[in-house]
């Protein structure tokens, strides 16, 4: 039989605990090749859902399969072809990056030279050879996420879930996991990654499933989604109330709000770079100099926002 | 992929097997890399044998010729090796808060071997323990009088007891709430359970209450089996009772291990 096209397939998904609905329904499907972005604030069931479809969690409703594995009933074959990085980095810290990498391993059944010979190449692939032989506990947050997701890709599996991989790294080591992200992707395997952070969905992935509060409240491209919340937004902050008000006057139609309190104007770009260009040559040929300036990226609030029209919810 | 990779093809009891001898390498390596781990091992037996014959060498009684130093080792032996067993309870509560049980759930592994790691790396500990305590007891005047016999009889009951405590201390680590709570209730364990019990006094000397219940309990008749051995005299009833009782722990409590583990973990 020809292996499906769609190979993460999670269909009508529900889980409570006691009277708490976690998931109410969802539906995924992840193609062959490709990385879906499961976008939503804290508590919206991402976690619930990576822990499902990685046979960590059982289900009250609906059906997961995984290469055709259903997870429930076949747990086992759906574990010899995932791999899973979950939140916290889950490594033993008292062994080395290298005897954590072999041991898992040979978990994964591994022939001890496999085992070796694949950590090595990982450990070089993630910039760990340095730190091979120290115990994990000394690493840094992003060492440690590198190893923990290299951990994870020891055998090779061909279906990769990422439990919100750059949560808490510093902007550094983001940019450095979303490399690697990338790069596994370009390897073909089928990513199925959970964040809070919109620019890191649009980064990465091909599709993205927006949850919040259990559902599924939009899917589609990264493209189709910013569609839907807006664009850029340019925000400019003026020292004086006559430079402001000339501002407003000279910028006219793009000004789409100004706060005379704040003196400040802001401009909806369409096109991000060649927009603010503009704006700022209708500045400059009036000769008005300006405080501040700021681009502000649509955020998860703002799809928030437009999705379901309210804010983001903090967690308690 | 630059690296070939090559898997095992074995039937599911030998992977089962071979999971574990994974699992015991990782829990063995925690030995040497924890450093509480290390001064449990050798400092701990070291500092109670000093501190307990340097008190209470003149003070306690042995009803015999034998000095005290030589009347304490056994208890001393059997008190180390079940605080020494209490790690396997702070390895598996560990593992199941850290999130590191997590991982391996998502492996196709066996996963008992998690348990079987560290119930078989305490018996590597505690063998060190009871050597290093045989060891520092030569120095401050211990003279055991076993021979080559008795001291393989030490050995097995030594891999016997530490298979037994650590399987029951693998249900405590399971159920424990906290790390915190799992330190605090190893001591309220074996604390009291070896004070009231011929390990450093004769039960003889107890308040009437206390030496009822001293003289019928296990660790009483495991460290009499143990000092026997030790001094080179002749085995009474205890070793049999002693026997009994660490084979039935083992034999309750390593299903009741697996079972609450495999519930605490499957979906």
């Amino acid at each position: 039989m020809a292996k499906s096209d769609v190979v993460i397939k999670a269909k009508g998904l529900q889980k409570s605990y006691g009277k708490t609905e976690v998931l109410k329904g969802i539906d995924i499907e992840v193609k062959r090749g490709t990385m879906l972005a499961l976008l939503g604030p804290n508590g919206a069931g991402k976690t619930t859902t990576v822990r499902i479809l990685s046979t960590l969690l059982g289900f009250d409703k609906g059906t997961v399969t995984i290469e055709g594995h259903d997870v429930k009933h076949d747990a086992d074959a759906v574990r010899k072809v995932i791999g899973l990085t979950g939140q916290s980095a889950a490594v033993d810290e008292l062994l080395t990056g290298r005897e954590n990498l072999v041991m898992m391993g040979r978990l994964y059944r591994l022939t001890k030279d496999s085992a070796k010979a694949r950590a090595q190449e990982l450990l070089e692939e993630f910039d760990l050879v340095k730190a091979a032989e120290r115990p994990a506990k000394t690493y840094s947050g992003g060492m440690r996420r590198r190893l923990d997701l290299a951990v994870s890709l020891i055998a090779t599996p061909p279906v990769i879930f990422l439990d919100e991989p750059t949560t808490g790294l510093d902007p550094r080591s983001r940019i450095a996991m979303w490399e690697i992200i990338e790069g596994l992707k370009q390897k073909g395997s089928t990513i199925l990654l959970t964040t809070q952070y919109l620019e890191e969905a649009d980064q990465l992935a091909d599709q993205i499933v927006v949850i919040d509060g259990g559902k599924v409240i939009a899917k589609g491209t990264a493209k189709e989604l910013k569609a839907k919340v807006g664009k850029d937004r340019l925000e400019l902050t003026f020292a004086t109330d006559s430079s402001f008000k000339a501002a407003t006057k000279v910028l006219g139609t793009l000004v789409q709000e100004s706060d005379p309190d704040e003196k400040t104007v802001t401009v909806v770009l369409k096109d991000t770079n060649a927009d603010v260009r503009t704006v700022l040559d209708v500045l400059a040929k009036e000769k008005l100099k300006f405080d501040a300036m700021a681009v502000h990226k649509p955020t998860l609030d703002d799809v928030f926002l437009s999705l379901t029209g309210k804010q983001v919810k903090e967690e308690a | 992929m630059a690296v070939e990779l090559e898997f095992e093809k074995r039937p599911k009891f030998i992977t089962a097997i071979t999971d574990s001898l994974v699992m015991i390498r990782r829990s063995s390596t925690h030995i040497i890399r924890n450093t509480d781990q290390l001064l449990g091992t050798f400092f701990q037996p070291i500092m109670f044998l000093v501190l307990f014959s340097a008190v209470y060498s003149g003070a306690i009684e042995t009803g015999s010729e034998e000095s005290y130093t030589n009347y304490l080792m056994a208890g001393l032996i059997v008190q180390t090796l079940a605080f020494g067993s209490t790690t396997t309870a702070l390895a598996v509560a560990n593992d199941l808060q850290r999130g590191i049980v997590d991982r391996f759930r998502s492996l196709p592994m066996n996963n008992l071997a998690v348990l079987n790691g560290h119930v078989v790396s305490d018996v590597f500990r505690n063998m060190i323990s009871a050597a290093v305590l045989i060891i520092a007891g030569f120095v401050i005047g211990f003279r055991p009088n076993a021979d080559l016999a008795d001291w393989g009889l030490l050995v097995g009951l030594t891999i016997l007891l530490t298979l037994s405590f650590s399987w029951l201390s693998a249900i405590l680590g399971i159920v424990a709430k906290s790390i915190e709570g799992v330190q605090w209730l190893s001591f309220v364990v074996v604390f009291p359970l070896t004070f009231a019990s011929s390990a450093f006094v004769k039960p003889e000397l107890m308040t009437s209450w206390l030496r009822g219940f001293a003289e019928n309990q296990p660790i009483t008749h495991i460290v009499d089996t143990y000092r026997s051995l030790l001094l080179g005299n002749p085995l009474d009833d205890s070793w049999w009772i002693a026997t009994l009782w660490l084979v039935g722990i083992i034999v309750v409590s390593m299903p009741v291990a697996a079972w609450l583990f495999k519930r605490k973990t499957s979906v």
